[in-house]
């Protein structure tokens, strides 16, 4: 008795002292966080600002995160000159065709894998992750390209790097972690197949994660342009991120100006700006929408099977 | 011994054909997957060959004479080669050594952080840059470390700290730190989710009985957190090692320009430029198998020392 009122009596001092502790450095970790937030943020607000303003605040330097003398001339050039509105069509049009394809070569092979007794099972998973650990390199894959026809064609985006390793294991993992396997012996035992098992079963209650892999099969070919520039020289058939690449980032032979075309009523400077707003703000917008799908999947990913 | 093989043999084809007609589909399903990955991948494995031989593009596979090893006797001799080996071997260990710790910091510190929702918002904006291109964080990283018209630079001189702009991305060593400093930047909200996740499972019976034993803030995260997250950890440092030799060609295309090129000049820049951009297909397929067979090794290399750790293998 005596001995537990004495420790409380010693406690209750320090457990005073630890909330003021706590208050002080929940204050400071609170600032770092938002530091860092920051640094996700504003970064785009100032170019955002920029491809709205004018093109003397720009050259005077005077726009920081806001807006001076707003305009929209720079996006109304961006449309005029059409570049970049066809390109984010045909993007759009390769990331729809590559997910669609990514995502039924993954099912047939995350579904097959997840099941436990299948002969083989070991085999064909090595099979198909060994192209993810060893790679035949640049020259080999665009001779291959090459042979199959592909070079500067859609396809070559769409098809070669439509089947992930990688994706096809966080849907095996899934499918392992929450589909039962009593669920696939009552199948059995009424008499379904394995087709039937598939759709009637193993589809539906796979939704979330086809929704993750999906994401990560899109957000992957939207933003990837290695490919493009390795496989591609026709300019019409170049996805968007090269395009901007070829815009904003490059001094070179290759570099592409939209003043060419477009009424120039733009500097290089406010027209870049929108340049690279209008090829961030599809994912910027949708992002807050889908981003738990994509934290789900990085949790299934981390816990591999 | 031999009668019983001759015994079973029938028998077992018989269940082997039976198990067959049952589980037919699933190997049809399992065909699609195999037969794109023969198409588009094992299929190049072939053009490996071109390593070992004089590779002349007119001449194809047949016209061109074989030459063994001479190619890679070429590359081990050739400055080049030297230069990208040790900008690829440098930056990706300086990548590993600043980008491995940092991640682990913010979940602890995404942790700590008391208010739900303020710790919601600022999860989703730090998550943000890993969905952004490449190019696109080039572009705005354009936009802010210009020597002139960049952000950073005119707020420094206007505030007087710099007369000149500092060339953040096209002197060197400016670029070297802005480089690895922006793909720290890229990924730290994205690598902290996995750590996140493995602090989501420790026992909160621990900071229970860490609490009585009266551990304040920082001695729970340094007797409770740390040691409960070490297996996430290592896993993680391992497999982080078995990537030293990989290479990105975008982040480093995006960045790359005439000034910096004696550091941007790595593995995958070589392979693209002596190989796509020079047409010696040769000498870029050699070193393209060198870097996929050490990083294979590296790989294998980390799932061991991972399971002789006792953690998960990486395979």
């Amino acid at each position: 008795m005596q001995n537990t009122s004495k420790l409380v009596q010693e406690k209750k001092p320090s457990l005073w002292k630890g909330i003021n502790r706590v208050r002080v450095s929940d204050f400071v970790i609170a600032l770092v966080i938002l530091l860092l937030s920051l640094t996700c943020i504003l970064p785009f607000i100032h170019v955002a600002a920029k491809s709205i303003s004018s093109n003397t605040a720009v050259l005077s330097k005077a726009v920081y995160l806001w807006p001076k003398d707003i305009n929209l001339d720079a996006y109304a050039s961006i449309f005029k000159d059409g570049q970049l509105t066809y390109s984010m069509g045909y993007t759009v049009l390769v990331t729809v065709l590559f997910t669609l394809i990514g995502m039924i070569v993954t099912i047939c092979a995350a579904y097959p894998l997840s099941i436990k007794g299948l002969k083989g099972r070991s085999f064909f998973s090595f099979f198909l992750m060994f192209t993810m650990y060893f790679s035949a390199g640049l020259i080999p894959e665009y001779l291959l390209m090459s042979s199959l026809g592909l070079l500067n064609t859609m396809w070559v985006l769409v098809l070669p790097l439509a089947f992930s390793p990688y994706n096809m294991l966080i849907m095996r993992s899934f499918l392992v972690s929450t589909i039962p396997e009593s669920l696939y012996e009552a199948a059995k035992l009424d008499g379904a197949s394995h087709f039937q098992t598939l759709f009637k079963i193993v589809l539906p209650l796979s939704k979330p994660i086809i929704a993750t892999l999906s994401l990560f099969y899109a957000v992957g070919r939207w933003n990837a342009y290695a490919d493009a520039k390795y496989y591609i020289t026709t300019k019409a058939l170049q996805p968007l991120q090269y395009l901007l690449s070829n815009m904003v980032l490059s001094s070179g032979s290759d570099a592409i100006s939209l003043s060419e075309n477009a009424a120039v009523v733009s500097t290089p400077e406010v027209l870049q700006a929108a340049t690279i707003m209008f090829a961030t703000l599809p994912i910027i917008m949708v992002y807050p929408f889908v981003q738990k799908y994509f934290v789900k999947g990085a949790m299934i990913g981390a816990v591999k099977g | 011994m031999a009668q019983k093989a001759v015994i079973n043999r029938p028998g077992k084809r018989r269940v082997f054909g039976v198990y067959f007609r049952n589980n037919w589909q699933l190997y049809l399903l399992l065909m699609i997957p195999v037969i794109f990955v023969i198409i588009f991948k094992y299929a190049a494995y072939p053009g490996l060959r071109i390593a070992f031989m004089n590779y002349k593009p007119a001449k194809g596979f047949d016209g061109s004479p074989w030459v063994g090893w001479q190619t890679f006797e070429k590359i081990f001799r050739d400055k080049d080669f030297h230069r990208a080996l040790r900008n690829s071997l440098a930056f990706n260990f300086l990548d590993l050594a600043i980008g491995f710790p940092v991640p682990i910091i913010l979940a602890l510190l995404l942790n700590e952080l008391r208010f739900p929702r303020y710790k919601k918002i600022s999860q989703t904006v730090l998550y943000l840059p890993h969905f952004l291109s490449w190019v696109i964080i080039a572009s705005v990283a354009l936009n802010l470390f210009k020597p002139e018209t960049g952000l950073i630079n005119i707020l420094m001189k206007n505030a007087g700290w710099i007369e000149e702009g500092i060339p953040f991305l096209t002197e060197k060593w400016h670029w070297a730190v802005t480089y690895l400093l922006l793909g720290v930047w890229q990924n730290m909200g994205w690598g902290s989710i996995i750590y996140l996740a493995a602090i989501t499972g420790i026992d909160a019976e621990l900071y229970e009985a860490a609490t009585i034993d009266g551990a304040g803030r920082w001695r729970k995260i340094w007797s409770v957190t740390l040691p409960c997250i070490r297996g996430t950890m290592v896993t993680l440092l391992i497999m982080n090692l078995g990537r030293v030799m990989g290479s990105n060609f975008e982040r480093l295309d995006a960045f790359g320009n005439v000034q910096v090129k004696e550091f941007q000049y790595q593995l995958a820049i070589y392979i693209y430029e002596k190989g796509l951009a020079g047409a010696n297909f040769s000498r870029a397929t050699a070193v393209g198998l060198f870097q996929s067979l050490t990083g294979l090794l590296l790989v294998l290399g980390s799932d061991w020392v991972s399971k002789k750790l006792g953690e998960d293998g990486l395979l």
